[in-house]
């Protein structure tokens, strides 16, 4: 087991990359993990580019910041907005990020060449986030698509995810829960090495 | 003993909470705003007695907790640290009186600026005040320092300043937390003459806490939060860290060959002591320090120059900005970490933006619209999310200052011969500091139109209530003294456009002052009552 992840988090306001974090630091304390994790709140929330530093540990964490070349995940909700933190990735670290741009912007640039981009790095994968998150039933479950698969990549143990998911949405009721959950296993599955377009 | 997640403003919170506090004053401002909503819902869902409130301002909020101080009982004021401008008379005085129930003043810096309009450096305050600050650089000193500022206040009878920084207030990590103590009654202060700003008094009170700083200066020099490490066997460079520097070096520390000498100051004053042993011990020092080089400044009356210096004062790290692990890195002399690369610089960036369906996209759309009658005109804006009417589609503002100070630079505007001026505010920030400027452009009339954009809300902070309601806006707008004629009130919605550029362009026309009220509740706002109800 891995004693140390690293993940940047990135996406657009309002796209749920907090409530990403959030499934995310709850699983790791269930597996005896302690987490740092830096997230932006306020005018930047506001349809702004959002990131957020998440590291987990079985020891220390001096830093609330990851340092550049040291990410063992990117995971993106946008595809544009993963580009924005290549850098923070180590030597072999993996580029994980939603296919679906997200245009509030009049500038957006050409889509084509930024999946292009996306897969000319050595590990990546862009996931068709929306896709499965409507076979799950819910729409706004493609932040859980994404946990699901970034929880390919880490030994962080599934119930965990599982049971983080339940707490994250327990007063949503039922339905959601299940459409959430269901969201989390295809995603797992969509970044499995077994799946289609797998390792470059 | 508990473990908990918790945001670095919960940590402070949760600190509080556990002190024995009884009333906690704050107004909202980002990175502080959770601290008060999280006693808040604290309060609520344990049916505490603690009382957690929001007020107009810093200022107001301040005051209140030094009543609650003279009345004998712990209390907690929290702000960001533009925030600590507006309440600095307040703040200012309270040093020199004897504080009773300990006061702590919980206040946030944005190195960065994340969500703010400069990075101003709380610690120069406290230094301003003569009083103690703690600056926590993890959630568990967050927590453990609230706690022992509270004692600290009581014990030299001062106010205490915690400051945190975006990054402490916005990250999550686990926090042990000790049990909760009850809130304790000190008894209300007996002694007047020390709890009276008046200068025959002020005089006394100000030359007893000039005597206290040597008191001051020994407890920071005994204060686990102030840890030097001496390593005698390396002379080439000590380091000395404040804040969040202090985690950087850290992240860093296991790549450099050897452990340098360490001086980290989490207490302030400056334990000038520990320094002065430090630099005994080294050839060369560096300072690594989140926010303005506070301490590498004061080096020089400590140390008289006598080692070389490294820090934000001669380039070796950013003066602007935040630090962080790589560009401390560089400068204790460590290689770049290798990385993939990017090219992010040929990204367009994406700026924060009204939301879609925002009511003061409306009330833009419609000033533009009616401000394309004049040749020139002005528009000054305010703090909060209708800043963001700066940026383009609206690109609707032409100067912006500080909370409040769209109305009375508009009428400065104005009286200096400027025609069709016009002032944009929201409710929030109208009433913790617009009003006293009406009251100003009332008296003369002064020639301006005051838009107040009315969403029923504090929405940037996240939905906190505003102090009071639409309708009493009105009657404070009346009552400042404005002509009932001049005051229009418009529902902005995109179906009444037309008709709301009409009444902005009449209302402009007019030589003398008015106001016009556009009103719509925040998308934001209403979410929030439809997911209540549900």
């Amino acid at each position: 087991m891995a004693d140390k992840y690293d993940i940047i988090l990135s996406g657009v306001g309002g796209q749920g990359v907090l409530s990403v974090a959030a499934v995310i630091s709850i699983a790791a304390m269930k597996d005896g993990y302690t987490l740092r994790q830096s997230e932006v709140h306020g005018m930047a929330q506001r349809g702004g580019a959002v990131l957020a530093h998440m590291r987990v540990s079985k020891t220390t964490i001096a830093s609330d910041l990851i340092p550049k070349g040291s990410a063992e995940v990117v995971l993106s909700m946008e595809p544009m907005e993963a580009l924005r933190y290549v850098d923070f990735l180590k030597p072999g670290g993996k580029l994980i990020s939603a296919a679906a741009p997200y245009e509030n912007i009049p500038n957006y640039p050409d889509l084509d060449m930024i999946h292009e981009k996306i897969n000319s790095l050595k590990s990546s994968r862009i996931i068709d986030a929306k896709a499965i998150a409507k076979e799950s039933g819910t729409m706004k479950a493609v932040n859980m698509v994404m946990v699901g698969a970034l929880s390919a990549e880490l030994d962080i143990r599934k119930e965990s995810i599982i049971a983080a998911i339940k707490e994250k949405f327990a007063l949503k009721g039922e339905k959601i829960i299940e459409a959430n959950l269901k969201a989390f296993e295809l995603g797992r599955i969509s970044n499995s090495n077994k799946a289609e377009g797998a390792e470059k | 003993m508990s473990e908990m997640l918790v945001l670095g403003d919960e940590a402070l919170a949760l600190g509080a909470i556990d002190a024995g506090l009884a009333v906690a004053y704050g107004y909202p401002g980002t990175p502080s705003t959770e601290i008060l909503e999280y006693i808040q819902r604290y309060t609520n869902k344990n049916e505490s007695e603690i009382i957690a409130r929001w007020c107009t301002n810093e200022k107001t909020a301040y005051e209140g907790s030094v009543g609650v101080s003279y009345a004998g009982k712990r209390s907690l004021v929290t702000m960001k640290h533009v925030g600590l401008n507006v309440a600095a008379d307040a703040f200012m005085n309270s040093a020199l009186i004897e504080i009773n129930g300990g006061l702590v003043l919980a206040v946030a810096d944005d190195p960065g600026m994340h969500s703010s309009q400069n990075e101003q450096d709380s610690r120069y305050f406290a230094d301003f005040a003569r009083i103690m600050c703690f600056e926590p650089r993890n959630h568990q000193e967050a927590y453990d320092m609230t706690i022992e500022a509270f004692h600290i206040s009581e014990l030299f009878h001062i106010p205490v300043m915690l400051k945190l920084v975006t990054r402490l207030s916005h990250s999550r990590s686990i926090i042990t937390r000790n049990k909760t103590l009850p809130v304790t009654d000190l008894g209300t202060a007996t002694d007047k003459l020390k709890w009276m700003s008046l200068p025959a008094l002020s005089r006394g009170n100000w030359k007893n806490l000039l005597n206290q700083q040597e008191e001051f200066e020994q407890y920071s020099v005994n204060s686990s939060f102030n840890k030097l490490s001496l390593n005698k066997d390396f002379k080439n460079f000590g380091v000395i860290t404040t804040g969040l520097g202090s985690n950087y070096y850290l992240e860093n520390l296991e790549d450099l060959p050897i452990k340098p000498s360490h001086l980290h100051i989490g207490v302030y004053p400056v334990p000038a002591e520990l320094i002065k042993k430090l630099a005994q011990n080294v050839d060369s020092l560096i300072v690594v320090e989140e926010g303005y080089p506070f301490v590498e400044k004061m080096l020089n009356g400590i140390i008289k120059d006598t080692l070389p210096v490294h820090g934000k004062m001669n380039g070796a790290l950013p003066a602007f900005g935040e630090l962080n692990p790589d560009n401390v890195r560089v400068a204790i002399g460590l290689e770049e970490r290798k990385n993939q690369g990017s090219d992010s610089t040929s990204l367009p960036g994406r700026p924060p933006q009204l939301c879609a369906g925002c009511p003061h996209t409306d009330s833009f759309r419609a000033l533009n619209v009616a401000l394309e009658n004049y040749d020139t005109h002005i528009v000054t804006g305010d703090i909060g999310c209708y800043a963001l009417g700066a940026l383009p589609p609206h690109s609707a503002l032409d100067a912006l200052l500080c909370m409040g100070a769209s109305i009375g630079m508009a009428r400065g505007a104005s009286e200096a011969g400027r025609k069709n001026v016009v002032a944009s505010i929201g409710d929030s920030t109208f009433l913790h500091s617009g009003v006293t400027a009406l009251i100003d452009a009332a008296s003369t009339n002064t020639n301006m139109t005051l838009i107040i954009m009315d969403n029923s809300t504090t929405a940037m902070t996240g939905m906190q209530d505003t102090i009071m309601t639409s309708p009493m806006i009105k009657n404070i707008v009346l009552a400042c003294g404005v002509d009932p004629d001049h005051l229009r009130e418009l529902k902005v919605l995109p179906k009444n456009h037309d008709e709301n550029t009409k009444t902005i362009k009449e209302e402009i026309d007019y030589e003398g002052l008015s106001v016009i009220i556009t009103l719509r509740e925040c998308i934001h706002v209403v979410g929030k009552i439809r997911g209540e109800i549900k």
